[in-house]
C-alpha cells in the first residue's frame, strides 16, 4: 500500500503508576480500515485519545504524511484530519442535526451559513448512503442515528482519519450493515480507518489489517484477518486459548418465574400487550429481538419498577402484589441491568456501597438503623477475591472501573444472595472475549443450581449459545418461542420480523 | 502550555488542602482590596486575627457566631448529599427563631422552656424546607428556585407579625416581646455569652456525621444524591429519602434560630440572621458536604465576620469587606473543587 496517512511511533502513557500504553507502533494507509483489538482495559481508547490530543503521551511521535505533528487538543486533531466517534456522544440534544455539524464551524460574516451546510450534508450523505434529516432534533434521533451524526460531522471537518470507538456496540444487528457499507465506501475514497471492537466476526468481516493490544503493548498483528480465525485472534488477545462453555442438558424443574398476560399502558417506548412466559428452574430462557419492541418495559415490570395494568406475575410461586423493587428482590429476584453505570451502580461512591446497595436494609449489612461497615467491606473484599474484580480495593470509586470489572461486581453483587430467578439484559455488551466467557459459565453455573434465567439480548450467536429456550418479542408481544435445539438465525429472525410463528 | 486532564480517584489530603488552598486565594484576593482602602496588608489581617481568635473571649465570641453557621452548615452538608438544593436555610432559620420566641416567652420551668422551645424551631425550620420538598417530589419543581424564594416569604411573614401582633407597643420598635428570663440558655463561661446552645452546635456535627456515615439513612441519603436510578431500581424509595433529607435539614436550619432567641437575642427583630443561612452554603461547601468540616469551616467565617468589624474600627476599612471575603471564598473553593475532578498537566513536546 501507499504512505501511511498516519503513524504513531514508540507511544507510551501512563496514568501513575499503571502504563496503558508502552512503545506503542500504530500505521493506517489511505483506504485501508484497521482494526485495533485488545482486551478490556487493554489499553485501547487510551491510545485513540493521545491520537486525538485528549491525553498528551509520555513519549513518542505521531506523523501525520510522514510529517510530525503535535496534537495537543481534538482542535488540532481536527485540523490535522482527525475525527473521532466515541462511545459517548458529543452532541447537543436540543440543537436540530445541521446545527449541530454547524458548531464551530465558522460562517459568512458571523451567520451560520445554512445553505451551504445543508449542501454538503446532502454530498456526505448521498455519498455514504448516510441519510439524516437535517431539522430534526437531536434528542429525536435513535442511537444509530445520533452515531451516523456523529461520523458525519467529522467527514464535515474534512477528516481523512476516522476514529470508531466500540460503534457497534451500541448498534441492533440490523444498523450494522449499515454502518459497515458506509464505512467501506468511505475507504473506497482514500479515507484512513481505526476500528475498535470487541466482536471478532465484525473485524473479520470489515477490517483489511489489524493490531492487537495486550497489556498496552502491541501483542501482534494480523494482516489477514478475513482468512484469519476468531480463535487465533483471541489467544493474540488474551496469551492462551479461549474455549466457549458447553451448556449440558438440563432437568428444567417449576416455573420459578410467570407471566399471565400482562399489558403496560404506553409510557416511554413500547408497550407490553398480553405477555406470558414462564421460566422453570435450572432454565436459561432468552427473550430475542430487535431493540425497542418491548424489551425495556418487560425488564422494567420484572425488576419491579413498573406496575403492569394487567395480568399476574409470580415469583417462586408467590404473586407479586405491589411491584417495587425491594418486593420483588425479597421473594428471589435478581437483576444485572442493561445500564450498569445508570441503573445499576453509583460510580461515584466506593465500590463496596454498590455492591450491597440492594441489601443495605437487610441484616447482614445493618441492624436497627446502623451500618455494619467491617461486614459492608468484609462482603466486597470476598467478592473482589472470588471474581477477581480488578481493582485496588473495596474503597475504590465504582466509576474507576473497567467495563468488564464493573459487570463482575454486578455479577458478585447479585449471585452471592442465591437468587431463585436471574434477569439480565445485554450481559457482555463492551466485554471481551474472556470476561464475556467468564460470564456465561456463571450463568451455567447458576443454572446447575436451579436458578432459572431470562437473558434479554440483541447478539443472536449469544443467545444461541447459552439459552434452553428462546421467545422472540415483536411490538410488545411475544411472537413465538422455540427450543434451542430447533432455532437457528434465520427462524429467530423470521420472528423477529413478525411473521407469525408456533412455538 | 497547560492543560485540564480527567482524574479517575482523588487524593485523600486534598479534603484538608483544598480549602485551605481556598482560604489562602481568598485572603491574596481581598488584600488587593485592602491596599485599595489605603491600609495595611498584615496588619489589617493581623488586627482580624487578634480581634476574633487573640484571646479567650474574642475566641468565645468567635464561637457564638459560628454557631449558627455551624447549624446552617450542617442543613446544607445533609440536603447537598441527596441533591435536595436547599438554598432555604435562611428562611428555615427565621421560622425557628420566631417558633422558639413564641415558646419562650410561655411561663414555665426552664428547663423545659428550653426543650419546647428547640422543638418547636426544628418543627418549624422542618416544616417550611418541606414546602420545597414537596414541590419536588410530586410536581418536578426546581427546588433551588422555590427554596430561594421561600426566604423572601418567610422573611416578610417576620416582618408583619414584628411590625404587627408583636409590635412593642411601649416603644414601638419592630421587635418581638422578650422570651422569659428563665429560658435564656445557660452562659457556660461567667462574663462571656458563650452559650448552652453552642455547644449543641458542637455536639450536632460528629452526631450529623454519624448519620451520614454510619446509619441506613445516611447511606441511601449518599446514595439517592449520586445516583437516583440506581437508588430507586436498588429498593430505595427516593421520594422518601428526600422528604425525610428535606425534615432534618430544615430542623438544623431551623435550630440556628433557636440557638439567636435563646443564646444571644433573647427576642425576635428583622436582623436577628446577618444572612447565616446563606453564609452556610459557603460553610458547607468549603467542608466539602463533610459534617465534621462544618466546624472549622463555620468557624473561619465567624472569625472573619468579628474580625472585620475590628479591623474597620481601627483602619478604616470598611466592615462589608467580610461579605466580599465571604463571597470570594465560595468562588475559590468551587474553582479549588476543580481539581477533584481534574489535574493539570503540563503539555510536554511531541515530535
Ligand atoms: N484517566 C485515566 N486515569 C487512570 N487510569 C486510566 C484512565 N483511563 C484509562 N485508565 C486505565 O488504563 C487502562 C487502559 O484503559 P483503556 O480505556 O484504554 O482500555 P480499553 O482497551 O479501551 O478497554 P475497553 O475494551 O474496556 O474499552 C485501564 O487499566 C484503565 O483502567
Ligand atoms: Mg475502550
Amino acid at each position: 500500500m501507499s504512505a501511511p496517512l498516519i503513524e504513531m511511533r514508540g507511544i507510551t502513557k501512563t496514568f501513575g503508576a499503571l502504563k496503558a500504553n508502552e512503545a506503542v507502533d500504530l500505521s493506517v494507509a489511505p483506504g485501508e480500515i484497521l482494526g485495533l483489538l485488545g482486551e478490556n482495559g487493554a489499553g485501547k481508547t487510551t491510545l485513540m485519545n493521545v491520537l486525538f490530543g485528549a491525553y498528551a503521551p509520555d513519549a513518542g511521535e505521531i506523523l501525520i504524511q510522514g510529517r510530525p505533528v503535535r496534537i495537543t487538543s481534538s482542535a488540532d486533531a481536527l485540523a490535522a484530519g482527525i475525527g473521532m466517534v466515541h462511545q459517548h456522544f458529543h452532541l447537543a440534544p436540543r440543537l436540530t442535526v445541521l446545527e449541530n455539524l454547524l458548531i464551530g464551524i465558522p460562517g459568512k460574516s458571523g451567520r451560520i451559513d445554512r445553505t451551504g451546510g445543508l449542501a454538503r450534508l446532502a454530498e456526505i450523505s448521498s455519498q455514504h448512503g448516510l441519510t439524516l434529516d437535517p431539522d430534526l432534533p437531536v434528542s429525536a434521533l435513535s442511537v444509530g442515528e445520533q452515531q451516523r451524526l456523529e461520523i458525519v460531522k467529522a467527514l464535515f471537518r474534512g477528516a481523512r482519519l476516522l476514529i470508531l470507538d466500540e460503534p457497534t456496540a451500541v448498534l441492533a444487528p440490523s444498523e450494522v450493515e449499515g454502518l459497515f457499507s458506509a464505512l467501506r465506501s468511505m475507504a473506497a475514497q482514500g479515507l484512513g480507518i481505526i476500528f475498535i471492537s470487541h466482536k471478532l466476526n465484525e473485524v473479520r468481516a470489515l477490517t483489511h489489517r489489524c493490531t492487537v493490544l495486550r497489556h498496552g503493548r502491541v501483542a501482534g498483528r494480523v494482516d489477514d484477518p478475513a482468512n484469519t480465525t476468531s480463535a487465533a485472534m483471541a489467544q493474540l488477545m488474551c496469551g492462551h486459548e479461549i474455549v466457549p462453555p458447553a451448556r449440558g442438558p438440563s432437568v428444567p424443574g417449576a416455573g420459578v418465574l410467570t407471566l399471565d398476560g400482562i399489558s403496560t399502558s404506553r409510557h416511554s417506548g413500547t408497550a407490553l400487550r398480553d405477555v406470558s412466559l414462564a421460566v422453570r428452574a435450572g432454565e436459561i430462557l432468552g427473550i430475542a429481538g430487535v431493540s425497542g419492541n418491548g424489551q425495556r418495559a418487560l425488564a422494567e415490570v420484572i425488576s419491579g419498577v413498573r406496575a403492569p395494568d394487567a395480568g399476574r406475575m409470580t415469583i417462586a410461586g408467590q404473586t407479586v402484589s405491589r411491584f417495587s423493587p425491594r418486593e420483588v428482590q425479597a421473594l428471589g429476584l435478581g437483576r444485572i441491568p442493561e445500564d450498569r453505570m445508570t441503573t445499576g451502580l453509583v460510580t461515584n461512591l466506593p465500590l463496596a456501597d454498590s455492591m450491597v446497595l440492594p441489601r443495605i436494609g437487610t441484616s447482614a449489612f445493618s441492624a436497627r438503623g446502623l451500618l455494619k461497615p467491617d461486614a459492608i467491606r468484609a462482603f466486597a473484599e470476598e467478592q473482589i477475591k472470588a471474581y477477581d474484580i480488578r481493582c485496588p480495593g473495596p474503597m475504590t470509586r465504582a466509576g474507576a472501573l473497567s467495563g468488564g470489572n464493573l459487570q463482575k461486581a454486578l455479577l458478585a453483587r447479585e449471585l452471592a444472595f442465591d437468587p431463585k430467578v436471574l434477569i439480565v439484559s445485554q450481559p457482555t455488551r463492551g466485554l471481551d472475549i474472556g470476561a464475556a466467557r467468564f460470564i456465561h459459565e456463571k450463568f451455567l453455573d447458576m443454572r446447575a443450581k436451579g436458578c432459572g434465567i431470562i437473558v434479554i439480548g440483541e447478539d443472536m450467536e449469544e443467545l444461541l449459545v447459552l439459552c434452553d429456550r428462546i421467545a422472540v418479542m415483536y411490538e410488545g408481544r411475544i411472537a413465538g418461542t422455540l427450543d434451542s435445539a430447533d432455532a437457528t438465525v434465520a427462524r429467530l429472525g423470521l420472528l423477529m420480523t413478525g411473521a407469525e410463528g408456533h412455538g | 502550555m497547560f492543560r485540564l486532564e480527567v482524574r479517575t480517584s482523588t487524593p485523600a489530603w486534598f479534603n484538608l488542602a483544598l480549602p485551605l488552598l481556598a482560604i489562602a486565594a481568598t485572603l491574596i484576593l481581598c488584600s488587593g482590596l485592602i491596599a485599595l482602602a489605603g491600609a495595611g496588608v498584615l496588619e489589617s489581617y493581623g488586627v482580624m486575627f487578634t480581634a476574633s481568635l487573640g484571646d479567650s473571649y474574642a475566641i468565645t465570641e468567635t464561637l457564638v457566631r459560628a454557631a449558627p453557621m455551624i447549624f446552617t452548615g450542617l442543613a446544607v452538608a445533609v440536603a447537598f448529599r441527596a441533591k435536595f438544593w436547599n438554598i432555604g436555610a435562611e428562611g428555615q432559620l427565621l421560622a425557628g427563631a420566631v417558633a422558639s420566641c413564641f415558646v419562650g416567652a410561655i411561663p414555665m420551668p426552664g428547663p423545659l422552656a428550653m426543650l419546647l422551645m428547640a422543638l418547636a424551631g426544628a418543627a418549624a425550620g422542618a416544616a417550611v424546607a418541606l414546602v420545597p420538598a414537596t414541590l419536588r417530589v410530586k410536581f418536578k419543581v426546581d427546588d433551588v428556585v422555590s427554596s430561594l424564594l421561600l426566604n423572601s416569604v418567610i422573611y416578610y411573614a417576620l416582618m408583619a407579625l414584628i411590625e404587627g401582633p408583636w409590635k412593642d407597643s411601649f416603644s414601638g420598635y419592630p421587635i418581638s416581646p422578650p422570651i422569659e428570663d428563665s429560658a435564656n440558655f445557660p452562659v457556660l463561661i461567667e462574663g462571656t455569652r458563650l452559650h448552652l446552645g453552642v455547644v449543641a452546635a458542637l455536639v450536632a456535627a460528629p452526631l450529623i456525621w454519624f448519620l451520614i456515615v454510619r446509619t441506613t439513612l445516611g447511606f441511601r441519603i449518599r446514595v439517592t444524591g449520586e445516583n437516583p436510578e440506581a437508588a430507586r431500581y436498588g429498593g430505595i424509595h427516593v421520594e422518601r429519602v428526600l422528604i425525610s433529607t428535606a425534615l432534618l435539614s430544615g430542623a438544623l436550619a431551623g435550630l440556628a434560630g433557636v440557638g439567636e432567641v435563646g443564646g444571644v437575642h433573647f427576642q425576635v427583630m428583622s436582623d436577628i440572621s446577618p444572612g447565616y443561612g446563606y453564609s452556610g452554603i459557603v460553610v458547607a461547601m468549603l467542608a466539602r458536604l463533610n459534617p465534621l468540616g462544618v466546624v472549622p469551616a463555620a468557624i473561619f467565617l465567624a472569625a472573619v465576620m468579628t474580625g472585620a468589624e475590628a479591623m474597620s474600627r481601627a483602619t478604616g476599612v470598611p466592615a462589608f469587606l467580610s461579605d466580599v471575603i465571604q463571597g470570594t471564598a465560595l468562588l475559590a473553593m468551587l474553582v479549588a473543587l476543580l481539581f477533584t475532578a481534574y489535574r493539570i498537566r503540563r503539555v510536554g513536546a511531541i515530535g
